[in-house]
């Protein structure tokens, strides 16, 4: 009895689990479907019905509107990722291991900073960055996702240091160990696992940017997600949906990559201390 | 072989010097994006380009100028602004009150723009009587789109006064099509609000409330009527309408799914665009009831201070090139707008734009000719968003009260001031 | 080893390791205080002035507030956010328990069905505005696909109609970020001791009712960090509204995000977009003071 009961409710769970999949999935499916019709097929079919005639031309045409900022994109979201990431772990090093008077008060500041709506900080640091003469580069882009980044990677590596035995550190002070080293050899070496998520975490958010990327770009320096928006919201006579989702999937296809491939560490760098925030 | 080599490079540099030392660079914000005019937009810089000097394309798509207008903000805020950018109506002066435009007197005085310009044009260039913007062109916002096909389907008659267009909308409805294509985007619902207003209210009302701002005009019975009439019009429109693009809703026309299209002249570069032909596929009225106003829209480049001498005679050019015949005629014909020049010869332009610049002369002469406020001509931004958070809010509550609207609207304007 | 620690307790190398992780935290505090909080004040200031297209210093007092106070959008904005982010945060948190919790009754394929969950957050805002855009819209997407597979009489047009367009951001901002809490769950319910579960069970308590007492009020911390990123998420939606809605029909869906940025950039109204950000840092500080506080609180007893 009880036996056949539990293989009701798997039954039921299965069920359940599958159902949110094709919820999860259908978007995506359609999306890419629609990028290898050809627009007379989108406006006759249906959403889900297969491609009459696939066409690569709606990719081809995207990759010529989009693809060039694709690259900056990847020249904006590689240094800034790689610069936040290692500010964060020294900061979370410092608040975790090394307190001193104020600096709790200093993290309460920082932590602040992820509920920050960046609208509050767009005229002041373009005022900035164009007296830094870094105006409509990516390198001011650079900076300006460094500088609104570092309070999550700064949580994400505070959090998990704090749940590191103390002792570990103190004993390598004892033995003469100094900052960088402890750092570099002790504590480094264990971070993998968060250094996965803020990894991830900084990629998908600066790859994903739009705000700074429409406010801070312009031209030939804007992020493919401006560029983007710039193809779908253009009004342009007859509505180009499959270059529209092919260009969509275009802009998304770095991140996607990057969540199915290294997913699992993401989960279990978040297992391994990031949630226990 | 290394010296060759060297005086080769010496006489290619030296070939290249005369042109160097004019050649500069122009960056223009605009947001000519669509089909037609990015075609317009692409002449402009080929036109730029042969006179030596490198165009910078600083386009940015989206919102009708909305995110080009941030992006220009942030970008004098950093001491940075581009060389010219779309700027226009009373923004212009609000620009020049900052301190940041360039004069284009020499350029102005060397073309003779005051008398190729109508008075009304150029003063909206000028700040302090300086020109520091150049005009493009000159758009007609109250225009009617009809397919007469469907009006013949129909039993329709295009109409004339506003008693008309209603009967007509009945008659395309009864005989189920879509009697107004219409995209409900903030702006198009101000642009059928203006129309309605001028259709009401008259050129000279019309300008007492929104150029004038007069409080007596902005909460009068005429106004309740306007927001009245604004009510029996959504009657008419779809339940899909909410968010469309004008030109989808010109293809609604286009295609024979809808009546009637109430856009400025620009929807006309929808219909070339599908092959269609003025005043036989489809007839372009003044819209019922306002035939002897001009509700003007001008797309003008304000032209910023510059420091560099190169880019500020590429600058000049730019302006220069902008007036020049050749130019209008291209730009103007792919847009659908008619030139500023009032000398220019209209031959070549279809029948939509030749009537439009016969009105264009009339009204300007009768009083008729008024700045869209739709359009950002009437009144600055913060005025025009002001009246299109009223109207846009009401065209969508089907429940609205239209007096209370009005005395809204006057709130609304009163509270921006 | 520890003898050379002791000999070189007085030397300035010593003296520098001391003030090093000063050192290393001195660029971000600088950053913090410019970055965050000084240009926090800064805007602060504006709101006090009558500023148009361009920061000027003419100083108005609270006008600025008391119109934004008076302004009708405003109202629909600060309502649609408390909407939005209630229904968002509330369901999102929802669906990701249980997905978690069902992904966590030893399921064959668990990591495969993870990354579907879960790939949705890898997308920009842009991106899945612009798809639910298209699935949404009444008379080609969904709407169109049922009625087209025989259900005549089917009509979803909540993303045309004032009263119900918040919705369809909520629908969206869910499927977006559901898997990520999801995530979040799973991980913290890997790290529950299963002798607990075991031990319940002899006890003879059923599945649901150990979920539900022992196993989810133990992962308070989790929930914590799962309201936290959806509140940042809640905040940051601006770029979902912008490419799915615009703010409209009217302005039915708009977020005091989007007010803002209309008023401060594209109606040259600087000095009340101003206002109206820092209203919303105010708002922003009554729900997180309390959290950071007990966070700061809770770490130094740890």
């Amino acid at each position: 009895m009880p036996k056949r009961a539990l293989s009701l409710s798997r039954v039921a769970i299965y069920a359940t689990l599958l159902a949110a999949c094709a919820v999860y999935l259908i978007p995506l499916l359609i999306m890419l479907l629609t990028s290898f019709k050809t627009p007379d097929d989108i406006r006759t079919g249906n959403l889900l019905s297969w491609p009459e005639l696939f066409t690569a031309i709606g990719w081809i045409k995207a990759w010529d509107s989009v693809g060039g900022y694709f690259w900056n994109s990847v020249k904006i979201t590689i240094p800034a990722v790689l610069i936040s990431t290692l500010l964060g772990a020294l900061n979370g090093y410092v608040l975790a291991m090394w307190r001193f008077r104020g600096s709790q008060l200093f993290f309460g500041l920082l932590l602040f900073g992820c509920f920050l709506p960046f609208q509050v900080v767009l005229l002041p640091a373009s005022f900035t960055l164009g007296q830094l003469g870094l105006a409509n580069t990516t390198s001011g882009l650079v900076l300006v996702h460094v500088v609104y980044g570092l309070a999550f990677t700064t949580l994400f590596f505070r959090n998990y240091y704090v749940s590191i035995p103390e002792a570990l550190v103190s004993a390598a002070r004892l033995d003469g160990a100094g900052f960088f080293t402890i750092f570099g050899r002790i504590l480094l070496p264990m971070s993998v696992p968060i250094i996965m998520v803020c990894l991830i975490w900084q990629f998908t958010q600066i790859w994903n940017d739009f705000l700074f990327g429409v406010v801070f770009a312009s031209g030939d320096t804007q992020p493919i997600t401006v560029a983007l928006n710039n193809l779908v919201n253009t009004s342009t006579g007859a509505k180009e949906y499959n270059v529209d989702m092919a260009a969509a999937m275009i802009a998304g296809l770095p991140t996607l990559l990057v969540y199915i491939l290294a997913g699992k560490y993401f989960l279990r760098g978040l297992t391994a201390g990031a949630v226990k925030g | 072989m290394n010296a060759i080599t060297r005086l080769a490079t010496a006489v290619s540099l030296a070939s290249l010097l005369p042109l160097a030392a004019h050649a500069g660079e122009v960056e223009v914000l605009h947001w000519w994006t669509s089909g037609g005019e990015k075609r317009a937009a692409d002449t402009l810089q080929k036109l730029v380009e042969e006179k030596g000097h490198t165009w910078k394309d600083f386009a940015v798509a989206g919102g009708g100028g909305e995110a080009a207008m941030t992006v220009l903000k942030t970008r004098a805020v950093s001491g940075n602004p581009p060389a010219a950018a779309q700027i226009k109506g009373p923004d212009i002066q609000e620009w020049g009150e900052l301190g940041l435009l360039t004069d284009l007197n020499e350029v102005a005085t060397e073309q003779k723009w005051d008398s190729l310009l109508p008075k009304q044009v150029a003063d909206v260039m000028k700040y302090d009587g300086d020109y520091v913007a150049v005009p493009i062109n000159v758009h007609r916002v109250n225009w009617l789109w009809i397919n007469p096909e469907v009006f013949a389907k129909a039993g329709a008659t295009p109409p004339t006064t506003l008693e008309e267009f209603f009967a007509a909308a009945d008659k395309l409805k009864a005989a189920g099509f879509i009697a107004i294509a219409h995209g409900g985007q903030p702006w198009q619902d101000g642009t059928v609000f203006e129309d309605l207003a001028f259709s009401i209210l008259g050129a000279d009302g019309y300008r007492k409330a929104f150029v004038e701002q007069d409080k007596a005009t902005l909460t009068g019975a005429k106004m309740t009527e306007v927001f009245a009439a604004l009510q029996k019009v959504r009657g008419y429109i779809d339940a899909d309408a909410a968010g469309r693009d004008w030109n989808t809703a010109a293809g609604l026309v286009i295609n024979g799914k809808a009546g009637m299209q109430i856009m400025g002249d620009w929807a006309k570069s929808e219909w070339t665009a599908a092959g269609k032909v003025a005043g036989q596929d489809y007839q372009c009225l003044p819209f019922p009831g306002s035939q002897g106003s001009f509700a003007y829209n001008i797309d003008s480049l304000a032209m910023f201070k510059l420091s560099n001498a190169d880019n500020r005679k590429a600058q000049e050019d730019l302006a220069r090139t902008i007036m020049e015949p050749e130019f209008q005629q291209f730009f103007n014909q792919n847009k659908g707008s008619i030139p500023v020049r009032l000398d220019q010869d209209m031959s070549t332009f279809d029948a939509c734009a030749q009537a439009s610049m016969k009105d264009f002369k009339e009204a300007a002469a009768s009083g008729g000719l008024q700045p869209s406020l739709a359009h950002g001509m009437a009144a600055s931004s913060y005025v025009q968003g002001a009246v299109f958070d009223v109207v846009t809010n009401f065209f969508n509550d089907p429940k609205a009260d239209p007096a209370r609207a009005a005395q809204q609207l006057a709130a609304a304007i009163e509270a921006v001031q | 080893m520890s003898a050379i620690a002791v000999l070189s307790k007085a030397s300035p190398l010593d003296a520098l390791q001391r003030w090093l992780p000063k050192l290393v935290l001195a660029p971000s505090m600088l950053i913090v205080l410019v970055g965050f909080y000084g240009y926090i004040a800064w805007t602060f200031v504006l709101s006090f002035t009558s500023s148009r297209f361009m920061p000027n210093y003419s100083w108005v007092g609270l006008q600025q507030y008391a119109r934004l106070l008076d302004n009708d959008r405003w109202w629909v904005a600060s309502k649609n956010l408390m909407v939005f982010g209630g229904l968002f945060i509330g369901i999102s948190l929802l669906v990701g328990v249980l997905l978690a919790v069902l992904l966590d009754q030893r399921i064959r394929r668990e990591g495969f069905i993870r990354t579907i969950f879960l790939y949705p957050m890898a997308l920009s805002m842009i991106v899945t505005g612009t798809a639910w855009k298209w699935l949404l819209n009444p008379g080609l997407g969904i709407d169109k696909m049922l009625r087209d597979w025989g259900w005549e009489g089917f009509r979803f047009d909540w993303l045309v109609d004032p009263e119900r367009v918040i919705y369809c951001l909520v629908i969206a901002a869910v499927w977006q970020a559901s898997g990520f809490v999801m995530a979040l769950f799973l991980a913290g319910l890997r790290g529950v001791d299963s002798s607990i579960i075991r031990a319940a069970q002899v006890d003879g308590a059923s599945l649901p009712n150990i979920y539900l007492r022992i196993i989810l009020p133990s992962l308070g911390p989790v929930f914590f960090s799962a309201l936290m990123i959806l509140a940042h998420i809640a905040i940051k939606s601006f770029d979902l509204v912008a490419s799915m809605t615009a703010g409209g029909p009217g302005y039915a869906s708009d977020l005091p995000a989007m007010f803002m940025y209309a008023h401060t950039f594209t109606r040259g109204q600087m000095g009340l977009g101003a206002a109206s950000a820092i209203l919303m840092l105010g708002a922003v500080l009554a729900i997180l003071v309390p959290y950071l506080y007990s966070e700061l609180r809770g770490k130094r007893h740890a």
